[in-house]
């Protein structure tokens, strides 16, 4: 069984009676120990994506639809009282900014030890002695002294270590980490994903890893998802992905990397803005940006096809593949799954 | 901690010394305190002798050097009308006005920080929006209007508590008359800190909410509900203390204010208290205790919001006192 199967989910934000939708049919799963990671440019649903499989959205923000499910159990229909029980127990995040993220009127003991006692019945004393033990596999020096010390007496790097020793106190099945590495430098940031690699080596965890640097994706993730205005629009093995991109977005976001222009060259960059909430364009998001775009495009939405290595939504593809399939009259052609919006999963 | 105090106290002091020169500056010009001390029969050459006796007749700057010199000895001069030191006579008070001050400060902290939490963390509950209602109606109704209303109320209409007076007091080591050790001491206090809890309230519940508000949607607060933490503990533990700290700032200046201004309360209850002493020190330009009752209040503002820096510096640990001197 999948540890995490994501069916369908449709996250709205409802504000002022007008309906904004951030994910639209999103599906995927997850293995145990598997690292996937979830790309695309800001604004693109993936934060979203992150924090509404625990259902941690923010008011106006509310499932609107589908499902989440932990092997069995369903998360989006769980009240408080249940998602407390699989929150940071089961499931656990790590946010973007290591210095918005801790308390900083509680010391680093009191926020870590809250975490293990609210999931278990055990002494203050006990509870401690894991948390200094987890300080030290993060690879904070003397984690006693750490232990009684407060935030701001700790470095952006040293602070994340601690998150990420917080998300390790009860070896969760699965971390979701938001952007861990963006607000912190370049030399911390390799460290830092390195630790979270080993982490979750170590520990056999999954992780989902949202992130808008190819470059951290490719070192981390064995799978990878490529969103674009609240869908998922190509999904394939890292390392396929990378050397072989389908769809017009990945191909773009892949030249964009400064690696793939020669010096003294203009960046390559894919022209225009991701759409607003209230703003998406008709049949499929991307068409306004996409140099391949067809009249086609504009009206419909594209089936999520699998092509044997990746799945793509894109007619580009799906028309390669179809002629590929009469041309050599071969019917093997296995459609794995396919999710539109209009047929839901056939 | 002690090099704090210390600068402190250096800043402290030169804060009352520029007190020192309003509320001296004024002396001479609330009208001439001799009219006011003798009758219309005594002659003008008493009256010029009275003058001198005075030092009325010196230059501004050797009376305010006479001042402060009195002043630094803890005498502050006689008071026209009661012919006592105006010092003593303040001091006599200020258990009345303290007392009054801190039941206000009590209902306040009992009801707001409740209130506000609440209407934080249901911004949209009918309580929420009736507790946010009574707020904008507490900041707009002016406190005499308050005060009339409960005396009209509960006095006259119904009988259950007293409108003016402090009742029985008992003395507390023979300086300080209570009146909250005393059935009718306390029956007495309860409409005027009622009356006067009434004007702070509005402010801390808004501040609260609002404050509370935006803790929650921090950082912080998302990370500590993806470790599964109680809702209780998010909000009590993380959110609260993270609230209170601009609460703690802002408190101790409205404190040092209500301890100044229970002037309009007083007024209405007829409560003895310093801000009733200055408001007849006022009509009658009695100057010497009006001098010093300023100085005394400056001195209660100075003292309240160095207490507070103190207060903030233990319970914000990202504040250093050492470094944070001024």
């Amino acid at each position: 069984m999948n540890l995490l199967t994501v069916n369908n989910l449709n996250v709205s934000f409802r504000i002022k009676g007008i309906e904004l939708a951030a994910l639209i049919d999103v599906s995927f799963t997850l293995n145990r120990g598997e690292r996937i990671a979830i790309v695309g440019e800001s604004g693109a649903g993936k934060s979203i994506l992150g924090l509404s499989i625990v259902n941690l959205l923010d008011k106006p923000g509310y499932i609107k639809s589908g499902s989440v499910k932990l092997e069995n159990k369903e998360l989006s229909k769980m009240n408080t009282r249940q998602l407390q029980e699989i929150r940071g127990k089961r499931i656990a995040m790590i946010f973007q900014d290591p210095m918005m993220t801790l308390n900083p009127v509680l010391t680093i003991g009191a926020q870590l030890v809250e975490a293990i006692r609210s999931h278990t019945r055990i002494s203050f004393k006990d509870a401690r002695n894991i948390a200094i033990e987890k300080l030290h596999s993060v690879q904070i020096a003397s984690p006693e002294r750490r232990f009684d010390q407060y935030p701001h007496e700790l470095s952006g790097g040293m602070r994340q270590r601690v998150i990420i020793a917080s998300v390790l106190l009860l070896n969760p099945d699965i971390i979701i980490a938001d952007e861990p590495t963006t607000a912190l430098d370049v030399t911390i940031q390799a460290e830092i994903i390195q630790l979270l690699l080993d982490v979750c080596h170590d520990n056999s965890m999954a992780l989902i890893l949202i992130s808008h640097d190819l470059g951290v994706v490719s070192r981390v993730a064995e799978r990878t998802l490529v969103m674009y205005a609240g869908r998922i629009v190509e999904e394939a093995p890292t390392l396929e992905l990378i050397n072989d991109p389908q769809h017009p977005y990945t191909q773009g976001l892949l030249n964009a990397l400064p690696q793939m222009s020669l010096p003294g060259q203009r960046l390559n960059q894919i022209r225009g803005n991701m759409p607003a909430l209230n703003d998406r364009p008709s049949g499929c998001a991307f068409h306004p940006r996409c140099p391949y775009a067809t009249q086609k495009c504009r009206t419909e939405q594209p089936n999520f096809i699998y092509n044997g290595i990746s799945s793509v939504s894109c007619f580009l593809v799906e028309d390669m593949l179809e002629e590929e399939k009469s041309e050599e009259d071969i019917d093997l052609l296995d459609i794995e799954y396919t999710t539109s919006h209009d047929e839901g999963q056939a | 901690m002690l090099a704090f105090l210390f600068r402190r106290l250096i800043q402290a002091f030169f804060v009352m010394l520029t007190i020192s020169v309003i509320s001296f500056a004024i002396q001479g010009k609330l009208g001439d305190p001799v009219q006011q001390m003798v009758g219309m029969t005594v002659s003008p050459a008493e009256r010029a002798h009275l003058r001198q006796e005075l030092g009325l007749n010196d230059s501004f700057a050797v009376q305010y050097w006479h001042f402060l010199k009195n002043a630094a000895h803890g005498n502050f001069g006689i008071s026209y009308y009661y012919k006592k030191p105006v010092l003593d006579l303040i001091f006599e008070r200020m258990p009345a006005t303290l007392e009054l001050a801190f039941c206000a400060i009590i209902l306040v902290a009992i009801f707001a920080t409740p209130f506000g939490i609440y209407a934080a963390i249901r911004p949209r509950s009918l309580l929420s929006r009736l507790i946010m209602a009574f707020s904008t109606l507490g900041l707009s109704v002016p406190i005499f209007i308050v005060g009339i209303f409960l005396v009209y109320v509960f006095s006259i209409q119904l009988h259950m508590a007293p409108s003016f007076g402090r009742g029985h007091t008992v003395d507390v080591f023979g300086i300080w008359k209570s009146g909250l050790f005393t059935k009718s001491g306390l029956h007495h206090l309860m409409l005027p800190s009622i009356t006067l809890a009434f004007a702070l309230m509005p402010i801390f519940i808004r501040l609260i909410r609002s404050e509370m508000m935006e803790v929650l949607h921090s950082e912080y607060i998302r990370f500590a509900w993806s470790k599964g933490l109680s809702t209780n503990r998010i909000y009590f533990i993380h959110a609260l203390k993270n609230t209170m700290l601009p609460v703690i700032t802002v408190g101790g200046i409205q404190a040092g204010t209500l301890i100044a201004y229970t002037i309009l309360t007083e007024t209405i209850f007829q409560w003895p208290g310093m801000g009733f002493l200055f408001i007849d020190a006022v009509s009658r330009v009695d100057t010497p205790l009006i001098s010093a009752y300023l100085m005394v209040v400056g001195g209660i503002f100075v003292t309240t919001n160095t207490v507070v820096d103190l207060i903030y510096g233990l319970v914000n640990p990202t504040v250093k006192l050492e470094n944070h001197g001024l």
